[in-house]
This record gives C-alpha cells, sequence and structure tokens, in this order.
C-alpha cells in the first residue's frame, strides 16, 4: 500500500458526499426509535399486567438478536408474502432507506426503552409527592419534575446508545443504501484499493462520533448547573480533581 | 413441503447445518473474546500505567475500536490481512490472490474491537479494588508479582464478570457480521437456507430465535458464574 495523498484526498471527498445519507439514516432511526421507546416505556410503567408482558417481550426479542438478522427479516423476509407486496405498505417495505431505519429503530427502540425505565425509576419518589402535594398533576408533574430528574439522570446511557447507532447504520450497507460503508464498497470496486478506502470511511465515522461526544458532553453540562463545580477558596480555586489526580 | 420439514433434520431439513453453525458462531465468539482478553489486558495495563505515552495509546485504541463501526473493522482486518498474506506469497513466488482463513480474521476482527470494550472493564474492576488490601499485601512483604497473583488478579476476575457478561453479548451479535467473509456461521447460514429455499421470512426467524437462544443461555450462564463467585463476599457487601 503506497501512501497517496491525492488519492486518499479524492476518496475522502467522494465519501464525505455520502455523510448526509449517514446522518439521515442515524437521525431518521434515533427519532423514530424514541417514539417506539416512549410506546414501549409505556407498556412497561403502566402497570398492566398484559401490556407491562408485551414490553418485556419487546426488549427481549431485540435487545436479544442481531441488529442485521432484524434487517434482512423487514428487508427481505417480508417482501417474500404475496399479501405484503400487495398491502399499502409496499412502497414503504420497497425501499432499502425505509426498511434500514425501521430496522434501527425497533432495535434502537428496545435499548432507549430500558434507557428511558432507568431514568423514570431515578426519579426519587419523595420528589414527586412533593410535586403532588403543591398541586401539580399530570402532564404538569411530567414536564416540571419528572422528565427534567430523568433526562439529567438517562443522558450518559443515551449518548452511548447513540454512538452505537451511528456505528450501526454501517449495516444499511448490506441491504443496498448507498451511505458512507456502501459508497466505500462502490468506490472499491472501482478501484481495487481496498486498505486505503475503508481506512478514509473509518475516519469519517470517528469524526462523526467525536462531533456527537462532544455535543452530549455540552448538552450534558447546560443540563446539569447544579453538579458544576463552584470556586472553593479552601482548595485554591475550585480545582478540586488537580489535587488528588 | 411444510415449514417443519425445511428446518427439521429430514432429508430437506436445514436443522443440522443450523445447529453446526450455531456452534460455530459460539467457536468464534468464544476465540474472539479469548483475543480480546489478552488485548484488553494489555490496554487496561497501558491506560492505567504513569507513562503519558502508554496511556496516550491506550486511549487511542479504546477510542478507534469502540467508535468505528464494526463492520469496517471487520473488512480492514479480512482485507489487509488477505493483503499481507498475498505480499508475503509474492515474496516466496506464489503468484496469486491468498485470503485469509474467514474464521481467524473474525476472530481477530471482533477480538480487536471486544479488547476495547474488555480494557475499560478491567480498568474498572482494578480501581475498585481496594487500596488497603494492596497496602497491606506491601506491608507483608509480598512482591509485585505475587501481589498480582494473590490479591489482584482473582478480585479483578471476580469484579469484571458483569462486565464481561456485556462484552460477550456484544461479540455474539458482532459476530454475525463476520458472515460477510463467507464464514458459514449462524447468520450466513440462515442467509443461504433463505436463499436457496425462497423462503426468507421462515429462515431469518428461526435464525433470530437460535441467536435469542444463544443470549438468554449466556446470560443464565453468567448470572450463574457471578452467583458462584459472589459466594465469598456474601459478609463483606452484606447481602447475596
Amino acid at each position: 500500500m503506497d501512501f497517496d495523498v491525492a488519492f486518499l484526498w479524492s476518496t475522502f471527498v467522494k465519501l464525505i458526499a455520502a455523510v448526509p445519507m449517514t446522518l439521515a439514516l442515524f437521525a431518521a432511526s434515533v427519532c423514530l426509535g424514541a417514539l417506539f421507546a416512549l410506546g414501549i416505556t409505556y407498556c412497561r410503567v403502566s402497570g398492566g399486567l398484559l401490556l407491562s408482558a408485551f414490553g418485556r417481550a419487546y426488549v427481549f426479542v431485540f435487545r436479544g438478536s442481531p441488529l442485521l438478522i432484524q434487517m434482512f427479516l423487514i428487508y427481505y423476509g417480508l417482501g417474500q408474502f404475496p399479501a405484503v407486496r400487495h398491502s399499502l405498505f409496499w412502497p414503504v417495505l420497497r425501499d432499502p432507506f425505509s426498511c434500514a431505519v425501521l430496522a434501527l429503530a425497533f432495535c434502537t427502540a428496545g435499548y432507549q426503552a430500558e434507557i428511558m425505565r432507568g431514568g423514570l425509576q431515578a426519579v426519587p419518589a419523595r420528589e414527586i409527592e412533593a410535586g403532588r402535594a403543591s398541586g401539580m398533576s399530570g402532564l404538569l408533574l411530567f414536564r416540571r419534575i419528572i422528565a427534567p430528574i430523568a433526562i439529567r439522570q438517562a443522558l450518559p446511557a443515551y449518548s452511548t446508545e447513540i454512538i452505537l447507532m451511528v456505528k450501526s447504520t454501517a449495516l444499511a450497507s448490506l441491504v443496498t443504501v448507498w451511505e458512507v460503508t456502501g459508497t466505500a464498497q462502490r468506490l472499491i470496486s472501482q478501484t481495487y484499493r481496498t486498505m486505503e478506502v475503508f481506512l478514509v470511511a473509518t475516519l469519517i465515522y470517528l469524526l462523526i462520533n467525536f462531533i456527537i461526544v462532544r455535543l452530549m458532553a455540552l448538552v450534558e453540562y447546560r443540563l446539569s448547573p447544579h453538579l458544576r463545580e463552584r470556586p472553593n477558596p479552601a482548595s485554591g480555586g475550585g480545582r478540586q480533581g488537580e489535587v488528588h489526580g | 413441503m411444510s415449514w417443519i420439514d425445511l428446518i427439521g433434520f429430514g432429508e430437506q431439513g436445514r436443522g443440522g447445518i443450523l445447529l453446526w453453525a450455531m456452534c460455530m458462531t459460539l467457536a468464534v465468539t468464544a476465540a474472539s473474546l479469548c483475543i480480546g482478553a489478552v488485548l484488553g489486558a494489555i490496554i487496561a495495563t497501558a491506560k492505567l500505567s504513569a507513562s503519558r505515552p502508554a496511556r496516550w495509546l491506550g486511549d487511542a485504541y479504546t477510542t478507534v475500536f469502540r467508535g468505528a463501526p464494526e463492520l469496517l473493522v471487520i473488512y480492514l482486518v479480512y482485507f489487509g490481512g488477505s493483503q499481507a498474506v498475498t505480499a508475503i506469497g509474492k515474496w516466496l513466488n506464489y503468484d496469486g490472490f491468498l485470503g485469509l482463513p474467514s474464521f481467524l480474521a473474525g476472530a481477530v476482527a471482533v477480538g480487536l474491537i471486544s479488547g476495547a470494550y474488555q480494557a475499560e472493564v478491567y480498568r474498572g474492576a482494578y480501581q475498585a479494588v481496594a487500596r488497603g488490601e494492596i497496602d497491606a499485601a506491601r506491608s507483608i512483604g509480598m512482591g509485585t508479582l505475587l501481589r498480582f497473583r494473590r490479591i489482584l488478579v482473582p478480585q479483578i476476575l471476580r469484579f469484571s464478570l458483569p462486565g464481561l457478561g456485556n462484552v460477550w453479548q456484544l461479540s455474539l451479535k458482532d459476530s454475525t457480521l463476520v458472515s460477510v467473509t463467507g464464514l458459514a456461521e449462524l447468520m450466513r447460514t440462515s442467509q443461504i437456507a433463505a436463499g436457496s429455499t425462497k423462503q426468507y421470512f421462515l429462515f431469518f426467524i428461526v435464525g433470530g430465535a437460535l441467536y435469542l437462544v444463544l443470549t438468554t443461555l449466556s446470560d443464565r450462564i453468567f448470572n450463574f458464574a457471578e452467583r458462584r463467585v459472589a459466594r465469598s463476599f456474601r459478609n463483606s457487601l452484606g447481602r447475596r
């Protein structure tokens, strides 16, 4: 493998052009997945026996089985039935992009539902009682008390899940979506320079993930002013971390 | 032919191949876990070391292998390895393409990823070992190696068991991607069975169900192991 800067740069430019597709897959599946996850979380915490059994079964199936098999099941499996091909869902299920988004969303919903449940369970019962005592109920209680505490609690786990989703979008290349990995494969079939192209693709994913990690850290910082270190005169300008480090 | 025949063990049935493929999936995952354990131990040591370059290298490793898509890591190892093998072949006067065995490539690739996760598990476990125990061992005159063997390793293994369970589940699912190199593990075999019988839905459901069997079983085993190693902790933690 020679170090051909011109080739690497032209590959980089071509692969960057596929980044919007990767981001579209990512954004669509994370948002859709969050909607599904809200429903599943509701099922699990609602208290109904049947609903919570459904929620548990969903989480078990979609976290226990690999994403690739879910994606193939939706893309190849469902198209096998004439009933599906003649239904009004066919325009959605025929298209590799929407199939990939569906599979990614179903899968992440299982994980996100667990994160949301963890966040909800971390809300102290006394805070809810206090909210009730001061006359809040229903949506107001959720919006002012439950949601902020739950979101803060769930954020670190959520950022991990989001990074995993960025990586998972690469699987869409296996059902012929031309995102970064798929485009890389197409470039390789034209140039036969496997390693260079895949290395550049990897670099692009690392860049995307780096930016997302920084953004999530920023959100976390904004949402937790109560945890920020205050200047502490006793330990010299609030640099407590340095004292023990 | 009914679907029972298709997944059964008769002449036309794929049951036997699918079970064999399940063993292959287990074998790749187990091999990758072992490779990852060695790498993870080295990386964790690097990340905990006093030397700045070592820490930097350890951080770089975990950042790259936890941040890059698993599929790309597998492609890179498979094609990169094949390129290297071909180059060696050329040097030995063998012309033509030599492929890396797909089992080896898959195990190494998933092992590289698993190593990054295992490094974090071991690092956390090391930090969970009470400092007092190390001081105590030092004060009764244990040397570095003895301290490592008698005090650190047993506790690190105990503390890292839950994390290792997670890594195992991750690797089990990452191993599906090894199918792109042509290794006849569970994913690839389901795919071939689906394609040759045109029963895509059936075989992907069956394949998915077999993965569920694997993840559920391994969950049980890890829970059992955790309970077992926790026996001697009962008093110190005050609960089972």
